[in-house]
């Protein structure tokens, strides 16, 4: 820390020239943010201000670099010092593109790019240019767990990559689901008739791979370690564990189908004339073995009339069933349907649906099983009574109000039940999250078992499947290296999980090549940065390892947190839970915020120029308010901002701090919370709240009112909402009155 | 064995067969996805005046209910707008399949025999080929006296003011109740119409005995 030395450098383009007196910043930089060595450029980021830097950096031996121009979004090829600390004081975006250019406004303008110059000296000094995670892992192999299509598929894209693959399979042949139909929903033109599963192929492309070596009989015994450096025990049926170097994982467990004995209402398992969809692929392929007449399980007579009951067990309001729709039911019973019609159509087929959800090209399956003849009926399925050979359907007919509507004589019912997630053990059903309604139940028997401190299975989503930001980053699990592709992530259809299989093989390879460089994966893409941990200091609280939406933290036989780098996402999660504030990143850290909070010029309480604080999640409240800068839409001056990775890397030190120094406000703008998180680190912004929710102690023995804190949910869109909020805000502040922490 | 009796025995449980080989356009109705566009679109604002939409006629095909579309009056209120057709998602010819089911039930007898504008067809159409020509008092008269002589007077009289304004500007021709104008060659319309309707009536009689 001894040798640091900082360049200053302010830009006078993008009209910052004409619209800040530049002269007086660089006055700033000197004097106030004690950074002798401060110059202005009339264009900094062209090729002849970067080689002032550069030319500083060789001559003048420059360590620590501000850069005091635009956004730190802006202009990052330009500004790219890998080997150095560099902060950047946003004079564009965040003041002159959001101030009007008048001759009132020009005095609050100027203040704020001071203060802007003062905190972007001040976080400088406190940061150190991050070197990279020691502790990587150079494997390069991809374990793929599950052998189905999604594995499959997985595993074939990751070989023709140039990855080497283990294949770990449970039963013993590959195929899994799609390898019990007899034929799937097609996925190219006419989309007419049912196809090919294409199954067969994909196994032999996978058994003619010298690239991907295949376990079948085998489950994964013990996973351990971290991303590029995983080792995987595989326990195979005849008791041998083989043990694999693995450099990340893709979890393909698929799905098992609803079980219809929970329906005994629509006669699940109360007949053998009642079957599920898989029931009926068994007849099918049975059929098509032999003469291609689907028969009656019962009697083995040919099925004259077969009904179809959507949403069984699926869309359920009563907290029974499965909540949601698995999507892929609809088209898999017009093509069920079309089993019967293309062999025989002058077999009555019937679909009783609510909705028919034909996703993809489905709607022109949908038009060619009419053309068939398949009749559609919208209704609701009350009750299936079985009747010796045949059985009666009972249903609303919700198109002609007729609430008894019935069909007899049918011989055949197949009921659409829907997909559940093998995705192991729910690591927080002990916490008692699985007990809410709609929570499903899932087999306890885990599938990767994890080593990890927080559980042995990546955690999941309320109805089972696994969680990942279901927007941004739909395959990345919350075990960074670790992802989940196909019906393990979300209900989905064969067109769909191959879509994913591909998606998750290239996520894969990209999490296990930053791994061997010591970079972060996404969302902080390339970070070299990480956590450490000043132990000393550490009073074993066990909060950042509770908290780590990621797994990444375990503990030592002393109960001290071990930090596995490769496995962390650089969110600060641990760093804002810290009670005792010895964990910080060598850029951001507990000191580099605190340090940009003390640096602003707190005006007295007479001048009638409140100072609130914004602390703004980097993901989307720091792009909104930049894309309202490029809107120029204007707000108050009186606004400090300072960009913090997670809602959940907030320190409260950091508000008791900027309450203490006499800002008037402190505004916290994270992402979305709860079930339908937004936050980029998932867990982020919702331990981040819970954690300042109990802020009002804090207010209060500090006697101060509430509103001094406003948490905001924002959302990357909020534009134009984020400055009328900031404005209100600020209109509401003036109510309250100044802070009486000014001037100690 | 009426007409009627025999068709449904012929079909028995599926009457969508039926509405698809007798009706004209009839091969349709399974198309029906149940948007309900066509519902949405009809000006006669099928709430008050139809008993049943286009789709729920569909639906009811599908269902079966034949006695409860063909003694339908829904189909007859069909303007011929074209509206449905021109919405419809599905490209479904729907004002040509509603005058289809309509004839059908006519040619069954099973459409009712006092709605409106199935007597109105009726009426317009003996008018009109009687003499080749269209005499428009006549087929007002009869309109008027559809419900019966009183009904017929009461109709007259609320409607005097209009025909005595149609007398005076020469567009009413009293005379017309005689015999009125008619076309120069009625014996050969009427040859014509009856070998149009002979080669249509075997034609949907072979349909019908299949």
């Amino acid at each position: 820390m001894a040798d640091i030395k900082v360049g200053a450098y302010i830009c006078k383009g993008c009209g910052l020239g004409e619209r800040l007196d530049t002269e007086a910043l660089v006055k700033t930089a000197q004097k106030d943010g004690k950074v002798p060595l401060t110059k202005s450029h009339d264009f900094l980021c062209n090729a002849d201000g970067v080689a002032m830097i550069k030319n500083d950096i060789a001559s003048e031996g420059i360590t620590h670099i501000m850069i005091g121009a635009c956004s730190r979004r802006a202009k990052t090829e330009a500004f790219h010092f890998p080997e150095h600390a560099v902060a950047r004081a946003n004079l564009r975006e965040g003041v002159v593109w959001i101030r009007p250019d008048t001759d009132e406004a020009r005095e609050t303008t100027q203040e704020m790019a001071e203060d802007y110059i003062r905190m972007g000296c001040a976080e400088v000094k406190a940061m150190t240019a991050p070197a990279g995670n020691p502790n990587t892992g150079g494997s390069k192999t991809l374990l793929v767990v599950g052998g189905g299509v999604t594995g499959m598929t997985t595993a074939i894209e990751a070989s023709k990559t140039g990855y080497p693959v283990v294949l770990v399979e449970k039963s013993g042949a590959l195929g899994g689901w799609a390898g019990k139909l007899y034929k799937r929903t097609p996925v190219h033109e006419p989309y007419k008739s049912p196809a090919d599963t294409g199954v067969a192929d994909l196994v032999s492309q996978v058994q003619a791979d010298s690239n991907i070596k295949v376990y079948l009989n085998a489950t994964i015994g013990k996973t351990d370690g971290a991303p590029g450096r995983f080792v995987v025990d595989v326990a195979t049926e005849s008791g041998a564990t083989h043990t694999e170097d693995i450099g990340a994982i893709v979890q393909a467990t698929g799905f098992t189908l609803y079980d219809m004995n929970k329906l005994p209402e629509l006669g699940g398992g109360k007949s053998p004339n009642v079957v599920d969809q898989a029931g009926l692929e068994a007849l099918a392929t049975a059929a098509a073995a032999g003469d291609g007449v689907i028969r009656r399980p019962s009697d083995g007579a040919p099925v004259k009339s077969v009904v179809f009951v959507q949403c069984a067990g699926q869309r359920d309001t009563t907290g029974q069933h499965l909540s949601y729709c698995s999507g892929f039911c609809c088209n898999a019973s017009i093509k069920q349907a079309m089993y019967f019609k293309d062999t025989n159509p002058a077999v009555d087929t019937t679909i009783i649906y609510t909705d028919l959800r034909t996703p993809g090209n489905g709607e022109d399956f949908y038009r060619s099983a009419q053309e068939k003849g398949v009749i559609f009926t919208k209704g609701k399925v009350a009750e299936v009574v079985p009747n010796g050979n045949t059985s009666t359907v009972k249903f609303n007919d919700l198109i002609l109000g007729d609430t008894d509507a019935s069909m007899v004589d049918v011989d055949l019912v197949v009921l659409a039940t829907g997909q559940i997630a093998n995705s192991g053990i729910n690591i927080d059903a002990l916490a008692g999250v699985a007990e809410e309604e709609g929570a499903v139940e899932v087999k306890p028997i885990s599938i990767l078992n994890l080593t990890y401190r927080q559980g042995k299975d990546v955690p999941q989503l309320k109805q089972g499947f696994t969680d990942s930001h279901f927007i941004c980053f739909p395959y990345e699990t919350r075990r960074t290296g670790i992802y989940t592709a196909g019906p393990v992530r979300r209900p989905m259809d064969i067109a769909q999980a191959r879509e994913d299989a591909t998606g998750a093989a290239l996520k894969a390879i990209q999490a296990l090549e930053n791994a061997e460089l010591g970079r972060a994966a996404h969302p902080r893409s390339g970070d070299l940065s990480f956590p450490k941990v000043r132990l000393e200091g550490c009073t074993q609280c066990k909060r950042c390892t509770v908290e780590c939406p990621f797994g990444a933290i375990d503990e030592d036989e002393k109960r001290f947190p071990v930090f596995n780098e490769s496995r962390c996402r650089r969110c600060g999660t641990c760093m804002g839970a810290c009670p005792v504030r010895v964990i910080s990143f060598e850029n951001y850290s507990v000191n580099t915020v605190g340090a940009q909070i003390k640096a602003v010029d707190i005006p007295d309480e007479f001048s009638e120029k409140p100072r609130i604080l914004i602390l703004a999640c980097e993901n989307d409240a720091y792009p909104a308010l930049d894309m309202a800068g490029m809107n120029r839409i204007e707000y108050s001056a009186y606004v400090r901002t300072i960009p913090v990775r997670c809602l959940g890397s907030v320190n409260t030190i950091w508000i008791t701090d900027a309450l203490n120094a006499g800002y008037d406000g402190v505004m916290l703008m994270g992402c979305k919370s709860g079930d339908e998180y937004q936050c980029h680190f998932v867990k982020g912004s919702e331990l981040g709240r819970t954690r300042l929710s109990k802020i009002d102690d804090t207010l209060k023995t500090l006697n101060l009112e509430s509103e001094r804190v406003r948490d905001l949910e924002v959302a990357i869109t909020d534009i134009e909402r984020l400055p009328e909020m900031i404005n209100k805000y600020a209109a509401e502040l003036v109510a309250v009155g100044p802070s009486p922490f000014k001037g100690f | 064995m009426s007409a009627n009796t025999a068709v449904a025995e012929k079909y028995r449980n599926n009457f969508l067969k039926e509405i698809e080989e007798q009706v004209e356009m009839g091969d349709w109705v399974k198309m029906c996805m149940q948007c309900g566009v066509c519902s949405g679109s009809c000006p006669t604002n099928f709430q008050s005046a139809w008993e049943h939409p286009p789709q729920e006629l569909f639906m009811m095909i599908r269902a079966g209910k034949r006695e409860e579309v063909l003694s339908s009056s829904s189909m007859w209120n069909c303007t011929s707008c074209y509206n449905c057709i021109v919405r419809c998602p599905r490209k479904l010819p729907i004002t040509h399949i509603m005058h289809g089911i309509a004839e059908y039930a006519h040619r069954l007898g099973m459409a009712p025999k006092m709605q409106p504008t199935r007597f109105f067809s009726g009426l317009f159409w003996k008018n009109a080929t009687h003499t080749g020509r269209v005499n428009e008092l006549k087929l007002s008269m009869g309109l008027y006296f559809k419900d019966g002589f009183v009904q017929g007077v009461k109709n007259g009289m609320a409607m005097q003011s209009v025909a005595l304004g149609l007398v005076k500007a020469k567009r009413l021709n009293v005379m017309e109740l005689f015999g009125g104008h008619k076309c120069k060659d009625q014996k050969g319309i009427h040859a014509m119409l009856k070998k149009a309707y002979e080669i249509e009536r075997s034609r949907k009689t072979a349909k019908m005995a299949g």
